[in-house]
């Protein structure tokens, strides 16, 4: 019988023991004594969250299938155990053993966004891990950091001995090699990070040494030794068809965010929206073949039981081999299979197929044209028309759908307050068409609803450079917003909401912040700030007291216009994209003018030096 | 040969009873994981289950008793409708091979076609009651435990307590509702949650939609009664069976009434031949049988 690391009096104590206790069907058990590595892979958010992402599943699954890596799950202990484990000094464990994650050799934390950065200093905290790489000695895990945040890892350097810039399948062997044999000569941490710098990708924070001019902006940014290397360039998986995929995936007890079979069928896109980092750090877009997600269709869905499958990209739509991976999933339709099919282009083929899969009447149409007015969606590269929109809303309300989800983002660089009341006025328009129907043939009022988050500029984006704005200032845009919603015709049939502008402002810091702000981390750790992305748990005022206490000036970071000659924190690495590319595309987004998507035309951003996917597509 | 060919059966729907074991850790997997949990393990094992109609099908499944969070079992229970089926011990293997450590299949079995869910049979359930490892019991003996129980339930003429429900407080007598409850020595006890202290309590209560009783209701009284701590912590409760009574006709159609009887007869019969009495309850399993 397996030994939990809580006893049951904790766990009938706490909300939803199921999280602490593994166990799950696919998971994998090993004796921790009979492998050479020990890997803890980390979601730092609760569990439900963590389980739904493929990215841990992927590399759980490729990491155990070396025998001598053991490699376990963990992910934030929610509130209420958190203290309990602060009081009685339980160290965090892993799932599948319910061991110490501080006996680990490595702990892998992957970093999806922003607001969970308090909850990485959690984990360490929990595991009785020193937060600060440097106190580390051999005795703890070497604790690696992966994931889009680490496209500037720069605000968590401290915290990390090692952050992996780019896709997992192609390095980590290599890296568990190199731990291997370093530990079998015995020698130093500091020795074997020397090392492993040297693997393309790995970035080691501790061998690089930043310097700040006089106005605060970074004046140097250098390795400390000569055999460091000056830049990293991010690791791509370039064959997404002969490569690792969880073929039995984790099914968790509890139902996760994603209680379906995920298949990603690309990574990359080939649309170029300025504001989109997505788009830009996984270049060149990279498609599996049909082949291989029909097998791995019919293997997870027989190997986990679930009941629904889903598509997984940036853009399902541009797919090359759409309409045959949609018929083939329809005909698993009819052995009970749901199909969920995010991220389509609304247009006549996909309503097809949409209405074979779905209850028309209980589903929405998502449309993101992410702005009001067709100068603005030329600024932001959105190839989306307002034709384009309303034909689709058309096709899709004679098509008996009555609710629709649109998309957009304040705050976008050259924004003025026309765009903003074009965003209600779109709706309407919108709004309008579905009136057209006559009334016989139509089932009662639509409904529209508009959300609006406020935009961030994030690394490797034309828009890198951009300024951000007070928080007053973007709630004053939503009420824009909102007051002119309520002068149009159809008002009643729209509904408005937006997101809390506290975040932003915070996410505006970390997503482009360089070391300075990793103190505040801590600092804001320390009063208590942990679950930032769950609005129940978030306290702006700690945050706030955070800043002030080490000093450190939000509008430095938000509220400048950044200079494309300035030193960026992340300018040391290399995503494929760039930083010429960027800049041009900068300033094509002041002139308000497009850039072709990458099947029309390539536009030499940089990707095509990886060799392969969309780039080559059309030469042998 | 009471099985009628497969082929001819696959036009109609199956109705199985399914028995479950839960156990290890399991026991923190609530009431609704554990449904959506053999959703899945029913797929995953090739069970041809049967779906309702509509846009968004759901399979056919319904359990016949919750069981609370922390509480392990020996004795649970859920129904099923498939298009076609295995035979009763290919079913349990298939189920069992995809099943997680803490969850074992015990049974599958054809119920008539027309037999009443689960849910509604639901009367009574045994329960045994034990002090977990680490804990130290406050009844120093098997003797005194049961001396104690002996004064508690056959001395006392009625055991009043209230019950706290959403909207109002009810008075219930537990006397009536508690048909057995003795002090047990477990030397013929094998739990898979071993090993177990050399005696426990032994429950059975009723159980069901209406006058359900839950054994940690009774064990707070009982703790109240000899002036001891009730400490929930400190006790594990395991179901062991989960029964209808043997008098309550468990099919529905004229025909099938009858043909019930007659078994029921035939059952009460072979009690009687081997001298024993007819049991007024009857586990829900033994409504099935199984499939050759």
């Amino acid at each position: 019988m397996r030994k939990l690391a809580l006893n049951d009096e904790i766990l009938l104590k706490i909300e939803k023991p199921a999280r602490y206790i593994g166990n799950e069907v696919n998971s994998v058990m090993k004796d921790p004594e009979k492998a050479d590595i020990r890997f803890a892979l980390c979601f730092p958010d609760v569990y439900e969250i963590g389980m739904s992402h493929l990215g841990i599943q992927i590399l759980y699954d490729m990491f155990n299938q070396r025998e001598d890596v053991c490699c376990e799950r963990v992910y934030s202990p929610w509130s209420d155990l958190h203290q309990i484990m602060k009081e009685r000094q339980i160290p965090l464990f892993t799932l599948e053993n319910q061991s110490p994650v501080k006996g680990m050799d490595f702990l892998g934390i992957t970093i999806q966004y922003e607001m969970c950065y308090t909850n990485i200093l959690q984990i360490l905290d929990l595991s009785q891990i020193p937060l600060m790489a440097k106190e580390r000695a051999w005795e703890h895990p070497l604790v690696i950091g992966g994931g889009p945040c680490t496209y500037n890892p720069e605000p968590l350097a401290e915290f990390f001995d090692l952050f992996y810039i780019g896709e997992g399948e192609t390095r980590y062997y290599e890296l568990f090699d190199l731990y291997k044999s370093a530990r079998e000569e015995d020698c130093s941490r500091a020795e074997f990070l020397r090392r492993a710098c040297k693997i393309p990708g790995i970035y080691v924070p501790s061998l690089y040494e930043v310097t700040y001019g006089e106005d605060g902006t970074i004046a140097s940014f250098e390795p400390k030794y000569e055999d460091v290397p000056a830049v990293i360039k991010k690791e791509i998986q370039m064959d997404l068809s002969d490569t690792f995929y969880p073929r039995r995936p984790l099914v968790p007890f509890l139902k996760a965010t994603q209680d379906r079979v995920v298949l990603e069928i690309q990574r990359g896109c080939i649309r170029g929206c300025r504001f989109c980092q997505a788009g830009m750090i996984y270049r060149p877009t990279r498609e599996r073949n049909l082949k291989m997600l029909k097998d791995c269709a019919d293997e997870m869905l027989r190997s986990t039981g679930h009941e629904e499958i889903s598509l997984s990209s940036l853009s399902s739509s541009d797919y090359s081999s759409l309409p045959e991976l949609l018929n083939f999933l329809i005909e698993s339709k009819e052995q009970g299979v749901n199909i969920s099919l995010p991220s389509l282009r609304i247009d006549a083929f996909s309503l097809e197929a949409m209405k074979k899969v779905q209850d028309i009447r209980k589903s929405s149409l998502t449309f993101a044209p992410e702005a009001g007015s067709q100068r603005l969606r030329d600024v932001i590269n959105k190839g989306l028309t307002e034709e384009d929109i309303l034909k689709g809303a058309g096709l899709a309300f004679e098509g008996g759908w009555q609710k629709v989800k649109l998309y957009f983002m304040l705050g976008l660089p050259t924004e003025t307050e026309e765009d903003q009341k074009e965003i209600p006025r779109l709706a309407d328009r919108i709004a309008r068409r579905y009136y057209e129907i006559p009334k016989d043939r139509r089932n009662g009022k639509c409904q529209i609803t508009i959300s609006a988050s406020f935009f961030v500029p994030k690394p490797f984006t034309p828009f890198q450079w951009a300024s951000m704005y007070p928080k007053e200032e973007y709630l004053k845009r939503a009420r824009t917003v909102n007051e002119e919603m309520k002068e149009q015709l159809n008002r009643k049939s729209l509904k408005f909401n937006w997101h809390e502008a506290d975040v932003t402002v915070l996410e505006g810091v970390f997503a482009r912040g360089d070391r300075r702000v990793g103190q505040v981390l801590v600092k804001a750790y320390q009063k208590g700030c942990l679950f930032d992305a769950w609005t129940e748990s978030f306290d702006n005022q700690k945050w706030m007291e955070a800043f002030e206490e080490c000093g450190i000036s939000i509008d430095f970071y938000n509220l400048r216009q950044r200079s494309t000659e300035e030193i960026l924190p992340w300018d040391f690495i290399d995503c494929g994209v760039s930083r010429e590319f960027l800049i041009r595309e900068w300033n094509q987004a002041q002139k308000g003018e497009v850039t072709l998507n990458c099947r029309q035309r390539c536009n030499g951003c940089g990707a095509a030096t990886f060799g392969g996917g969309v780039c080559f597509e059309h030469q042998n | 040969m009471d099985a009628a060919p497969q082929h001819l059966e696959e036009a109609f729907v199956l109705n199985i009873r399914i028995k479950f074991q839960k156990y290890g850790v399991m026991k923190f997997i609530g009431h609704l994981d554990m449904m959506r949990y053999f959703q899945k393990a029913i797929r995953r094992a090739g069970i041809d289950i049967a779906y309702s109609e509509g846009y968004s099908p759901h399979q056919i499944m319904s359990f016949a008793a919750p069981l609370g969070l922390g509480v392990t079992s020996d004795g649970e229970y859920f129904d099923i409708e498939v298009n076609a089926s295995m035979s009763s011990r290919e079913s349990i293997d298939a189920l069992n091979r995809v099943m997680v450590e803490g969850v074992s299949i015990l049974e599958y079995r054809r119920l008539p076609d027309t037999a009443k869910p689960s849910m509604s049979l639901v009367a009574a359930a045994d329960y045994l009651i034990y002090v977990k490892p680490g804990y130290e019991s406050e009844f120093h003996s098997l003797p005194e435990l049961s001396r104690q129980v002996s004064r508690y339930y056959e001395m006392q003429p009625e055991i009043l307590i209230t019950k706290q429900t959403k909207k109002s407080q009810l008075e219930m007598n537990l006397k009536d509702l508690i048909y057995e409850m003795k002090g047990l020595n477990f030397k013929d006890f094998t739990l898979k949650d071993g090993p177990l202290p050399e005696y426990g309590l032994f429950l059975k209560v009723s159980a069901g939609s209406s006058d359900n009783v839950k054994p940690e209701l009774v064990l707070e009284d009982f703790c109240r009664f000899c002036k001891i701590e009730y400490n929930p912590m400190k006790y594990q409760v395991h179901r062991l069976e989960v029964y209808a009574k043997s008098d309550e006709i468990p099919v529905k159609g004229e025909q099938e009434r009858k043909s019930y009887q007659n078994q029921l007869k035939q059952l009460k019969k072979s009690f009687a031949a081997q001298g024993k009495t007819f049991p007024e309850f009857l586990p829900l399993g033994q409504l099935g049988k199984d499939i050759r």
